[in-house]
């Protein structure tokens, strides 16, 4: 078993704190669910994780397996085992998706044992077909062109061909209709199991009707302010944030409404 | 105001030049005429780039003399790799000033295609060279380093495509240079007659590391009626030479085209001119080319394509990368002259400046003198996209790796065009070797 573990997180982006102060423990085989509406630091948290160069960390640890994470590089974090779906993956011209994902593979393994062309194309077909991505899109340049939707299949393909022992799906919902959505969600269903533990960020209930969540949490002015079962995204999605933000006597700021 | 040229040979030095090598009357010449003309010449101006400390006129010999081959075996590795050896090919190789190897196929031969040296050619296709020579593209006296090439030649080949021939593999010229005293001044003529089609490229390659002197080089290319001829090239000229190349297209027929697929990968500074005619009512121009400038290398490349004709369309995409402490200015001109109806201009250039010390400019001119007509520019100049790096290392590629992705992938449209393998993957390993 791995464990990631936030603490007290603290992040600011141009010198604005954005998360006050997260704590959060995910083990592999769960999946947890950070629920919250626009603003209260949901992206941060996964961008902040990733490495994103706007981010700054202020304060807090992030540790995989006991190892400082914060200390990492971007793409040593990648191969620590930590993957992050993008809500707005990055286009990268006169680059095949194909040859992206094979150098993303091979970076993983020692210079002399590069992926055989071979097997990476059969994985490469089979998970395509789970996702019922049409076969151009491993030739076609890496997110150029792609819509909505065919940018977050293509951010699960590379979860499914990379093999992550940790990942947060940073809105891989929004904009997906249902037939997307149940797709998006048979690649990360795919994946579930002893090694691989999962953080979903997303604004609907919606989508943790096809992943079933093991914790569900509520993020509101940069902190995890409430915790439970799958359960808790329910009433959620019945009832709304008000009655969270009640309980816990927190004041709604402009900024939870936007 | 004319500056006085130190000229490094004189006329009476080419003379002796044009009778030692049998040279056609017509062409001793033209070189008089040339020379005459030279010294009022003005230099010419290149937007944005300072050329007046540059030394355009010395080198240490006209011609030297080089070995010939008798199969393409005989060649160094790198300029073997050009060619698909396996396949029919057809081949012009000149070693630094010697036409040292020639083959193209019977076929080609028995529909009247000519692939020979331009002084061959000014021989016994007299009426054919001087009809194109310097005639409807590059003029004499454009200014003082189009003269000098008219009166200095010492190399070139001629292609003749008659028309209603399809030429199915390319045509490949290798300029070889391993001489580091050999300069050029290379005359090269290609021209596709009505309703014939043909790929040509052009490959000029230094295999010293550095060398003394000149690379004063055009190529002009003309187009009949409903002509298609792509013209590709690999240029990887070693430092020290100074360099002035004019590659220029000339659609004399209707709905002809003339695409261009160029590699600007020489390691000494050189000033480009790439300008394409658009005379014939329907014709058109794809212009592609992808530059990468590394050490202290300065180079300025003007492209211009000129609507003379109706119905024209003349599209330019430049990409270049500089790196190290180089410069690299784009000049791009898209020109629609009077009575040009129904044109349409585009141009994009776009630069990649991988180092603080490097210098990029893109500098869009659009010049339009008819109202019923279309045209576009886009430039852009700046760095990685830091995104672009922050998604790539996300999965795991570190960032040099990453880079080098990124920085191939916008080089890429132009790779892609090139037909023949070869030089696909030369071009993609000169790239490589050139950013690393």
């Amino acid at each position: 078993m791995a464990t990631l573990e936030i603490k007290g997180l603290h992040v600011e982006i141009e010198g604005k704190e954005i998360l006050k102060g997260v704590d959060l423990t995910i083990n592999t085989n769960e999946i947890h669910a950070i629920m919250g509406p626009n603003g209260t630091g949901k992206s941060t948290l996964a961008q902040a994780i990733m490495g994103h160069p706007r981010y700054e960390v202020t304060a807090g640890t992030v540790m995989l397996d006991g190892e400082d994470v914060l200390e990492m590089e971007v793409d040593e974090r990648a191969q620590a085992g930590l993957f992050l779906a993008m809500q707005y993956p990055s286009e990268v011209a006169g680059v095949t998706n194909a040859d992206f994902l094979r150098s993303a593979i091979n970076a993983r393994r020692e210079e002399g044992d590069e992926v055989p062309l071979m097997s990476f194309i059969r994985e490469l077909d089979a998970k395509m077909e789970t996702l019922e991505m049409h076969e151009d899109m491993a030739t076609r340049y890496l997110n150029e062109g792609f819509s909505g939707g065919e940018k977050k299949r293509n951010e699960i393909l590379q979860l499914m061909m990379l093999k992550p022992k940790f990942a947060v799906l940073d809105e891989i919902d929004s904009g997906l209709d249902i037939d997307a959505l149940r797709i998006v969600s048979k690649g990360v269903n795919e994946m579930r199991g002893e090694g691989f533990g999962c953080l979903i960020i997303t604004h609907y209930q919606r989508l943790l009707n096809y992943i079933t969540p093991d914790h569900v949490h509520v993020m509101a002015g940069g902190k995890v302010v409430k915790s439970g079962g799958p359960e808790l995204a329910q009433k959620l999605e019945e009832e709304g944030y008000d009655w969270v933000y009640e309980e816990l006597g927190i004041e709604q700021t402009e900024e939870q409404n936007a | 105001m004319t500056v006085e040229t130190k000229l490094a040979l004189t006329e009476q030095d080419v003379r002796s030049f044009s009778e030692k090598i049998n040279e056609a009357a017509w062409m001793t010449d033209f070189r008089a005429n040339a020379f005459a003309k030279l010294e009022q010449l003005p230099m010419p101006k290149p937007d944005k780039t300072r050329i007046d400390r540059w030394n355009f006129t010395e080198f240490p010999t006209h011609t030297v003399e080089s070995a010939t081959f008798s199969s393409l075996e005989e060649l160094p590795e790198e300029a073997r790799s050009l060619f698909n050896e396996e396949k029919e090919y057809n081949v012009y190789v000149q070693h630094n000033n010697t036409p040292a190897f020639t083959s193209i196929s019977e076929d080609l031969k028995a529909k009247g295609v000519i692939v020979t040296d331009i002084f061959t050619a000014a021989r016994e296709h007299e009426e054919l060279v001087k009809r194109y020579y310097m005639t409807d593209g590059v003029k004499v006296d454009e200014h003082k380093l189009t003269a000098l090439n008219a009166a200095y030649m010492n190399g070139g080949v001629f292609v003749y495509v008659p028309k209603n021939v399809v030429v199915e593999e390319p045509i490949q010229a290798l300029f070889l240079h391993d001489d580091e005293n050999a300069s050029f001044f290379n005359h090269s003529i290609i021209v596709a007659e009505a309703n014939s089609e043909v790929t040509y490229i052009e490959n000029y390659m230094s295999t010293v590391e550095e060398a003394k002197g000149q690379a004063n080089i055009i190529s002009e290319a003309i187009t009949g009626d409903n002509a298609q001829l792509t013209f590709g090239s690999v240029d990887l000229l070693a430092k020290g030479l100074t360099g002035f190349v004019s590659r220029r297209g000339v659609t004399l027929g209707r709905d002809s085209h003339i695409n261009w697929a160029l590699g600007l990968m020489n390691d000494s500074d050189t000033i480009y001119e790439n300008y394409t005619d658009l005379m014939g009512d329907g014709s058109e121009s794809h212009f592609k080319s992808v530059v990468v400038g590394r050490g202290k290398q300065r180079q300025n490349f003007t492209t211009k394509i000129v609507s003379h004709g109706q119905n024209t369309n003349g599209m330019i995409l430049k990409h270049g990368v500089v790196n190290d402490e180089s410069t690299a200015i784009f000049n791009g001109i898209g020109s629609i002259l009077q009575g040009a109806t129904g044109s349409n201009a585009e141009q994009e250039s776009r630069m990649l400046i991988l180092n603080d010390r490097a210098r990029a400019d893109a500098n869009p001119i659009l010049l339009i003198r008819e109202d019923e007509v279309t045209a576009g520019h886009a430039a852009t100049v700046g760095r990685v996209d830091p995104l672009e790096l922050f998604y790539l290392m996300s999965r795991g590629i570190s960032k040099q790796e990453a880079e080098r992705l990124i920085i191939r992938g916008f080089l890429q449209p132009v790779v892609s065009v090139l037909k023949a393998e070869g030089m696909k993957k030369l071009l993609a390993e000169v790239i490589e070797r050139k950013l690393r």
